[in-house]
């Protein structure tokens, strides 16, 4: 590369030097996105069907149904899809709009972590429902 | 750094608002107000978690006039978000492209959130 180095570069020498580049994983991040929304396809119309076949549901039919292994199932699926497929969609819009890296790493991790938790507490809620209270 | 004061690309304002580059822009902002309907949905599931009392609290806040909105705004942003996710998930293996096909299921998609939405909302709210 020592012929290559004397060529000349669309790269400023200052990018060069600091090494960064692509970090290889936008193929994966775009994958994974249209993956998550191709679950989301089956997991949403159960939602809103759930939701118009249980809105006049009382405490205790309520927690019956989320008791059924297929309830339990589908909706922990959904909760842990939902939030991936969320922050996925998040991560793009803040790097699209937030340009200054001292607000935009503090924003991606904040609502990183906020994901994780808001999945983990509903997976938590279900289970603990499901193998009763 | 020497970045300030750029010109900045794309230049939307010279842009009129056409159906692709609404339902693009809506899109965005109908997945990201789609954040909170989800925190909504979990805080469902831990008031059910926590006993009967404090499920009856989270009915009595969602029965409020302006709780009923919301949700009607979300069902309709969930419905929309779907419509038109599938529509990008056609583009993603290079379908439709063309601009009739981009305009027509755009209007497909607006007639299909119109109608499932309405339908949920009816089916929820009354």
């Amino acid at each position: 590369m020592v012929t290559g180095e004397k060529q000349m570069s669309l790269r400023e020498p200052l990018a060069r030097a600091k090494g960064h580049g692509s970090a290889k994983e936008g193929t994966r991040h775009f994958i994974m996105q249209r993956l998550s929304s191709i679950a989301l396809l089956a997991l949403i119309p159960w939602f809103l069907i759930s939701l118009i076949g249980h809105i006049d549901d009382d405490y205790m039919a309520l927690v019956a149904w989320v008791r059924e292994p297929m309830t339990s199932i589908t909706a922990i699926l959904l909760i842990v899809t939902l939030f991936y497929h969320l922050f996925l969609g998040l991560q793009v819009v803040i790097e699209d709009y937030v340009h200054s890296g001292t607000r935009r790493y503090p924003t991606l991790i904040v609502v990183k972590f906020a994901c994780f938790v808001s999945a983990f507490t509903g997976v938590f809620a279900i289970l603990k429902i499901a193998f009763g209270a | 750094m020497a970045k300030k004061n750029r010109p900045l690309s794309p230049h939307l304002g010279v842009y009129k608002l056409q159906i692709t580059s609404a339902l693009s822009i809506l899109h965005r902002i109908t997945g990201v107000g789609l954040g909170f309907g989800a925190l909504l949905l979990i805080t469902f599931l831990v008031s059910l978690m926590l006993g009967a009392e404090s499920y009856q609290a989270f009915a009595d806040f969602m029965n409020q006039m302006l709780m009923q909105l919301v949700l009607a705004g979300f069902i309709i942003a969930l419905v929309y978000h779907f419509f038109n996710g599938l529509r990008h998930l056609f583009w993603d293996v290079g379908q439709g492209y063309d601009i009739k096909t981009v305009y027509v299921t755009g209007w497909l998609t607006m007639a299909a959130t119109t109608i499932v939405s309405a339908y949920v909302i009816g089916s929820v709210l009354w």
